[in-house]
């Protein structure tokens, strides 16, 4: 255990480093000019400020899980029909995925939030908007990555679990997903990172997440530097959770095919 | 003898212009201990992997206990869980266990109990000499203990006809004893095997017939004793020259 805690706080005094060198980049040449005050958490006013700011984040979490769990589930199930030897299957998967995966987020959000409503006669609030286009949007990458991960399988365990008279729904669930999510693994954390920064579009709506709340505190401090400097902190801190949580489940789940 | 558990009837399967098979005809009754052999590419594979149609194939008709195959999926399936299937690379499942690599398919495709199914994984890895492997993975067993594994996941199927398609091409050679060793006990309980291989001392040792294939058809068809001392076709006393010189 010596050698992996040694490891570990070298590989934290990295990111601290890198923390350090990244403010001082960010804040260079306006020395004179800052205003910390305004996010201070030693000051009555700073600390309501901060913990304003910070609110935002129950719903970035919120969204982005929802979103990808969502996802996942859309993208699997665009993937198997990618894999099929029907041609319409394939068809479908096609289509889909290059359709969904042409719209830029942005105007998907826009879309979802202001057109899907008049188009279905419903009403739909920020938070569900953001889902369904984050969803939607991610669903597409998800399809590809885990049609490579399916495809990335042996033929040898297709023939194995047919010769064990094992079904299309019990080869899939006992052999080909529980590999192919190991192998895919690395790339499903890339889309979940991506996820977490693309759910800042969503403050476009109204949604009041991370970038919504800065941007609000930008307007009524007027203080942008200080406001948004704040705001890629709380993204970093964010995504270097999620990517110790991704790693963790890799080294986990590798533990037992170990060659 | 008795019934015969599998005919094959004029079967002939294409890969795209290359004909695998031209029209072969074979016959396996209960108990009878068939080994394949001819050069590679003569056919003697891709025979064995249409008889649980691992290959479709594309002319004739394979039937298993009655049952012609390649109609219905279903009934394709059913008997895919009398017919175990050894393979060259073993095949085994990574992810699982030794245990639960054999305990797999009789709790899905023949819906034992979790009980039942242990118990019988247990019983098989007795026989193939490694219980104290049981829940060690794949990767962590040597060439001959996976391919062994293997023989034992397709035992727990309790099946009537066992395949081997040249189980031990891909062992090192000090391994390639301890899993004919396995073979040719079971083949002295008394079970129907179908092998391909090249390992002619297994074959003159349990073999009842002798089938020796070249350019998709069967050239010879005879025991053992005749294939090896005076084999009826040229081609066959070429192929055992060759493979017995060294």
């Amino acid at each position: 255990m010596p050698d992996s805690s040694l490891l570990a706080r070298a590989t934290a005094n990295r990111y601290r480093l890198g923390l350090l060198l990244t403010l001082s980049v960010l804040l260079s040449g306006c020395a004179g000019q800052l205003q910390w005050y305004v996010v201070s958490p030693m000051t009555e006013a700073g600390r309501a400020n901060l913990l304003f700011m910070l609110g935002g984040l129950k719903y970035t979490i919120l969204l982005s899980m929802t979103a990808i769990i969502i996802s996942v589930i859309i993208g699997l199930l665009v993937a198997l029909p990618g894999l099929s030897r029907n041609p319409f299957a394939r068809g479908f998967n096609r289509v889909y995925v290059e359709i969904v995966r042409a719209v830029p987020l942005l105007v998907l959000i826009l879309w979802v939030y202001y057109g899907l409503p008049i188009m279905l006669g419903i009403t739909i609030n920020v938070f569900w908007a953001g889902v369904v286009a984050l969803a939607l949007s991610d669903s597409a990458f998800e399809a590809e990555i885990f049609r490579a991960g399916i495809q990335s399988i042996d033929r040898g365990q297709l023939e194995a679990s047919d010769s064990l008279g094992l079904g299309y729904i019990d080869r899939m669930r006992y052999i080909v997903l529980p590999q192919a999510l190991r192998r895919v693994l690395p790339p499903l954390g890339n889309q979940l990172v991506y996820m977490l920064k693309m759910s800042s579009l969503v403050s476009v709506i109204g949604m009041e997440e991370l970038t919504r709340r800065a941007n609000e505190m930008v307007t009524a401090e007027y203080r942008p530097l200080e406001t948004y400097t704040v705001l890629i902190l709380e993204y970093l801190v964010l995504i270097l959770v999620v990517s110790a949580g991704v790693r963790w489940l890799e080294r986990r789940l590798s533990r037992r095919d170990v060659r | 003898m008795s019934s015969p558990v599998i005919q094959i009837k004029n079967l002939s399967k294409y890969y795209g212009g290359f004909q695998a098979l031209s029209g072969v005809s074979l016959e396996v009754v209960s108990g009878e201990r068939m080994v394949i052999c001819g050069p590679s590419g003569s056919g003697k594979s891709t025979l064995i992997r249409c008889v649980n149609q691992l290959e479709r194939h594309d002319g004739g008709q394979v039937i298993v206990n009655g049952i012609e195959l390649g109609k219905s999926r279903k009934a394709l399936r059913e008997a895919r869980t009398h017919i175990g299937m050894v393979f060259q690379q073993f095949n085994l499942f990574p992810h699982l266990s030794v245990l639960e690599n054999l305990t797999l398919g009789p709790m899905r495709a023949r819906k034992l109990s979790r009980q039942k199914a242990e118990s019988l994984a247990r019983h098989y890895l007795e026989r193939v000499r490694i219980p104290e492997q049981a829940d060690k993975y794949p990767a962590q067993l040597s060439g001959g203990q996976q391919q062994r594994v293997a023989i034992a996941r397709s035992l727990c199927m309790e099946p009537a006809i066992m395949l081997f398609d040249e189980p031990t091409s891909a062992l090192d050679p000090e391994m390639i004893s301890e899993v004919l060793d396995v073979m040719i006990e079971l083949a002295d309980t008394g079970m129907t095997m179908m092998v391909v291989t090249h390992e002619m001392g297994f074959a003159r040792k349990v073999a009842d017939t002798m089938v020796f294939m070249d350019k998709g058809l069967i050239v010879e068809k005879s025991d053992p004793a005749k294939f090896f001392s005076s084999p009826e076709s040229e081609r066959g006393r070429l192929f055992l020259q060759q493979i017995l010189q060294h």
